[in-house]
C-alpha cells in the first residue's frame, strides 16, 4: 500500500537531487533546472499532504498550481538573464559570474 | 509724609541707581556731563530716600525683632517659593545710609578724579549698578535674594577692579577678585541650599522661628555645619584669612572704587550678611568661634603686613583687611552690634582715607610708594589733615569714631571673657596706629623732596574729603556713652547684653594707639632710631612680611601643583579613556567589517550555501525547542 510517507520520500529525494545541483553545477542553466526540481518536489509535498491529510480542502492543489504557475516565469526570467550574460561575457558558468563581491 | 513714602517706597533706594545705570549704558556713553549729573542724581535721591527709612525705623518703632516688611511672590513652584521684596529694621538702615552716603560722596569725588579718562562715563554706570548690588543685599527679605545681589556686587568690582582693562595687572585684579570671592559664593550657596532642605524656606523672619525651634529638638549639628557653609562667603567678601588675597589687589581699580569697595559696597556685604543672619549664627556656639578666631587672626595677619608695605594704598588696603577682621571678631564674640558699629565708623574713615589718598596720587601723578612722597602737608593741606584725622579715627583716639567703634569691640571680647582675642585686639590696636601714623610722617611730613610739585586738588574732590572727615569725628558719638549708647538700642538682637562701659579697656585703648603713634613719631619723624638699621636687624621678618607671608606664592604653588596634577591626570583620562573608548568602538566595528567581508565572495552558489546552513539552523532550533516544550 502506498501511503504519504512514500510521497513524502520522494518528495525528500527530488529536493536533496534539486539542492545538489544548485550547490555543486557550474552552469546557469544547469541552476535552474535544479530549482525546478526542488520546486516540483514541493509540489509533490503538497499534493500528497492534500491528498492524504485534508482530502475535502483543494487548497493543496491549488498552491501547487499556482507554483508551476510561478515557476514558469522564473524560469523566463532566468533564462533572460541567462541568455543577456552570455551575450555581455561570453560565459554561463556562475564562477566566472562574480563580480559583486568585496 | 516724607518719612513714610521712604519706608514704603523702600525698593526705590536700588532702584534708581539701577535706573541710572541702564540709562547711562545705553543712552549717555557720550556725555560725560550728563552722565555724571544723572549718577549722583539718581544717588542722592536714594540717600534722602534711606535717611527717610532710618527716621521712620527710629520714630515708627521698628526694631530688628519687628522689622518692617514688603514682598510679593517672585517664584513659586512646588516646594520652593521665593519672594523679592523689601526688608527694613535698624541693621538695613544703618547700611542703607552708610553706603548712600559714601556712594553718593564718591561719586561727587570722582567728577574731579576721573575728569578727561576716557571710560568716565563707563565708571559712572558701573559705579551706579554698583551701589544698587549692594543696596538691593541689603534690604533683601530672603536668602536667595541676598544671594543674586551679592553675586551681583562680585560682578561690579570685578568690572571696576579691571577698571583699567588695557592694564595687564589690572585685568589679573579682576579676575583675582572674581575668582576669589567665588569660592565663597560656593559655600555660601551651599549654606543657602542646606538650609532650604532642612527648613523648606529661605526667608529670614520664617527662619527666625524655625531655626531656634529646630536647634532646641535637634541639636545645632546641623546648624553649626550650616553656620559655617554660611559664613564662607563672609570670609571670601569681607577679605578674611585665608581668602583675603584678592582685596589688597583690588586697589588696581581707580582709587574712588577702592574707597567704595573697601568702605561700603563690597566687603561691608560680608559683615552684613552675618548680623543679617545672626540668629542662625547665633545658635552655634562652635560656629561662632570659628568665626571670632578667623577675624581675630586676619586682624592680626594684615596689620603685621600692612607694617612694612610701601605703597600708599596697599598700606590702607592691609588696614582694611585687619579692621574687617574685628568686625568678623565682634560677630564672633556676640558683640554683633559693636561690629556694624565698628563697620559704620570704619567705611567713614575708610572711604576718607582712600578718597585722600586718591587725592594724593592725583597731585602726584599716579606716584604711589611713600617713600617718593614727602612735604605733602605744605602742599595739599586740606588733604593732609582730613587723612590725619581719618588715620587718628582708625587708630583709635579719643574722641573721633574709631576709638567708640572700637572699644566696644574690645569691651565685648574683656566682657565676654574672650581674654585671648581681647589681648590681640589691643595688639592691633598699637599697630594700627604705627603703620597709619609711619604712612603720615613719611608721605605728609617726610623730609623727601617728592611732594614738591604737587598741588591741592579741586573743591569737588577736597569737599567730600571735608564732610567725611567731620563724620569721621563724629559718627562714633551715637554709640558711645555720652548719646547713652543710641546706636546700641537700635541695631542690636533678642538676647543681646550691652557690658557696661570699662574705663580700663578705654584707657588702655587709647593709650596703645598713643604709644603707636609716638613709636612712629620717633623712628620716622625724628629718626631716633634709623628704621634702616631695624630693617637690617630683622632682615629675615622684614622679608616675611613684606611679601605678605608668601601667601600669594604659595597660593600659585599650590594651583600649579594641585590644578596643574589634576589637570594632567585629567588630560590623560581624556586622551586614553574616553577617546580610547571612543576610538576602541570604531576600530572595533571597522576590523569587523575588515573580517566579515570576505564573506561576500560574489558567488551565487556561496550564498545558496548560506541559507542552506541558515535553514538547517533554523530548523534545529525549532526542533529542540519543540523537544524542550515536550520534556
Amino acid at each position: 500500500m502506498i501511503g504519504l510517507a512514500h510521497y513524502l520520500l520522494i518528495g525528500a529525494v527530488l529536493f536533496g537531487l534539486g539542492l545538489f545541483g544548485l550547490l555543486t553545477k557550474r552552469n546557469l542553466i544547469a541552476l535552474l533546472m535544479s530549482i525546478e526540481l526542488m520546486l516540483n518536489s514541493v509540489n509533490i509535498n503538497l499534493v500528497a499532504f492534500s491528498r492524504f491529510t485534508a482530502i475535502d480542502a483543494a487548497s493543496g492543489q491549488v498552491f501547487s498550481l499556482f507554483i508551476i504557475a510561478v515557476a514558469a516565469a522564473e524560469v523566463a526570467v532566468g533564462l533572460a538573464l541567462a541568455y543577456a550574460i552570455h551575450r555581455g561575457r561570453s560565459t554561463v558558468s556562475v564562477d566566472e559570474i562574480d563580480w559583486l563581491k568585496w | 509724609m516724607w518719612v513714610d513714602f521712604s519706608l514704603t517706597h523702600a525698593w526705590l533706594i536700588p532702584l534708581l541707581p539701577a535706573l541710572a545705570f541702564v540709562v547711562i549704558s545705553f543712552l549717555l556713553l557720550r556725555s560725560p556731563w550728563l552722565a555724571s549729573r544723572l549718577a549722583i542724581l539718581a544717588m542722592a535721591s536714594s540717600f534722602v530716600l534711606a535717611v527717610g527709612a532710618g527716621y521712620a525705623v527710629l520714630t515708627r518703632g521698628i526694631t530688628v525683632e519687628a522689622p518692617f516688611v514688603m514682598k510679593t511672590v517672585w517664584l513659586s513652584i512646588p516646594g520652593l517659593k521665593v519672594d523679592m521684596g523689601v526688608l527694613i529694621d535698624p541693621i538695613a538702615a544703618t547700611l542703607l545710609f552708610v553706603v548712600t552716603l559714601i556712594t553718593l560722596l564718591v561719586l561727587i569725588y570722582s567728577t574731579g578724579y576721573m575728569a578727561g579718562d576716557p571710560g568716565y562715563c563707563r565708571f559712572f554706570a558701573f559705579i551706579s549698578l554698583f551701589a544698587a548690588s549692594m543696596l538691593g543685599l541689603v534690604i533683601a527679605t530672603n536668602f536667595l535674594q541676598m544671594f543674586i545681589f551679592w553675586e551681583l556686587v562680585g560682578l561690579c568690582s570685578y568690572l571696576l577692579i579691571g577698571f583699567y582693562f588695557f592694564k595687564i595687572s589690572a585685568r589679573e585684579a579682576g579676575k583675582k577678585a572674581f575668582m576669589t570671592t567665588r569660592i565663597g559664593d560656593f559655600g555660601l550657596l551651599l549654606g543657602i541650599l542646606l538650609l532650604q532642605i532642612t527648613f523648606r524656606t529661605l526667608d529670614f523672619a520664617e527662619l527666625g522661628v524655625k531655626v531656634p525651634a529646630y536647634v532646641a529638638e535637634y541639636g545645632a549639628e546641623t546648624m553649626t555645619f550650616i553656620a559655617i557653609l554660611l559664613f564662607i562667603g563672609p570670609v571670601a567678601k569681607s577679605g578674611q584669612f585665608p581668602l583675603h588675597v584678592w582685596l589688597p589687589d583690588a586697589m588696581e581699580g581707580p582709587t574712588p572704587v577702592s574707597a567704595l569697595i573697601h568702605a561700603a559696597t563690597m566687603v561691608a556685604a560680608g559683615v552684613y550678611l552675618i548680623a543679617r543672619a545672626y540668629f542662625i549664627f547665633s545658635t552655634t556656639p562652635e560656629a561662632m568661634m570659628v568665626i571670632a578666631v578667623v577675624g581675630g587672626f586676619t586682624a592680626l595677619f594684615a596689620a603685621t603686613i600692612a607694617l612694612v608695605q610701601n605703597d600708599i594704598k596697599r598700606i590702607l588696603a592691609y588696614s582694611t583687611l585687619s579692621q574687617l577682621g574685628y568686625m568678623v571678631m565682634a560677630m564672633g564674640i556676640g558683640a554683633m552690634t559693636a561690629g556694624m558699629f565698628h563697620l559704620m565708623t570704619h567705611a567713614f574713615f575708610k572711604a576718607l582715607l582712600f578718597l585722600a589718598a586718591g587725592s594724593v596720587i592725583h597731585a602726584m601723578a599716579n606716584e604711589q610708594d611713600i617713600w617718593k612722597m614727602g612735604r605733602l602737608k605744605d602742599k595739599m593741606p586740606v588733604t593732609t589733615w582730613t587723612f590725619v584725622i581719618g588715620a587718628l579715627a582708625l587708630a583709635g583716639i579719643p574722641p573721633l569714631s574709631g576709638f567708640w567703634s572700637k572699644d566696644e569691640i574690645l569691651l565685648g571680647a574683656f566682657a565676654s571673657g574672650h581674654m585671648g582675642l581681647y589681648l590681640l585686639g589691643t595688639l592691633v590696636a598699637f599697630l594700627t596706629a604705627f603703620y597709619m601714623f609711619r604712612l603720615i610722617f613719611v608721605a605728609y611730613f617726610g623730609s623727601n623732596k617728592g611732594g614738591e610739585h604737587a598741588h591741592e586738588s579741586p573743591l569737588v574732590m577736597t569737599v567730600p574729603l571735608v564732610i567725611l572727615a567731620v563724620l569721621a569725628v563724629v559718627a562714633g558719638f551715637v554709640g558711645s556713652p555720652l548719646m547713652d549708647y543710641a546706636f546700641a538700642h537700635y541695631v542690636t538682637y533678642p538676647g543681646a547684653v550691652h557690658h557696661d562701659p570699662n574705663i580700663m579697656v578705654m584707657v588702655i585703648s587709647a593709650l596703645v594707639a598713643i604709644a603707636g603713634i609716638i613709636l612712629a613719631w620717633a623712628i620716622y619723624q625724628k629718626e631716633l632710631i634709623s628704621h634702616l638699621a631695624l630693617r637690617e636687624k630683622f632682615q629675615g621678618i622684614y622679608t616675611l612680611l613684606y611679601n605678605k607671608y608668601y601667601i600669594d606664592e604659595i597660593y600659585h604653588w599650590l594651583g600649579q601643583r594641585f590644578i596643574d596634577g589634576t589637570a594632567r591626570v585629567l588630560f590623560w583620562f581624556d586622551i586614553y579613556v574616553v577617546n580610547g573608548l571612543v576610538n576602541g568602538i570604531a576600530a572595533l566595528t571597522g576590523g569587523a567589517g575588515k573580517v566579515l567581508r570576505y564573506t561576500e565572495t560574489g558567488q551565487v552558489q556561496t550564498y545558496a550555501g548560506y541559507m542552506l546552513v541558515g535553514v538547517i539552523v533554523i530548523v534545529g532550533l525549532v526542533l529542540i525547542a519543540g523537544f524542550a516544550m515536550l520534556i
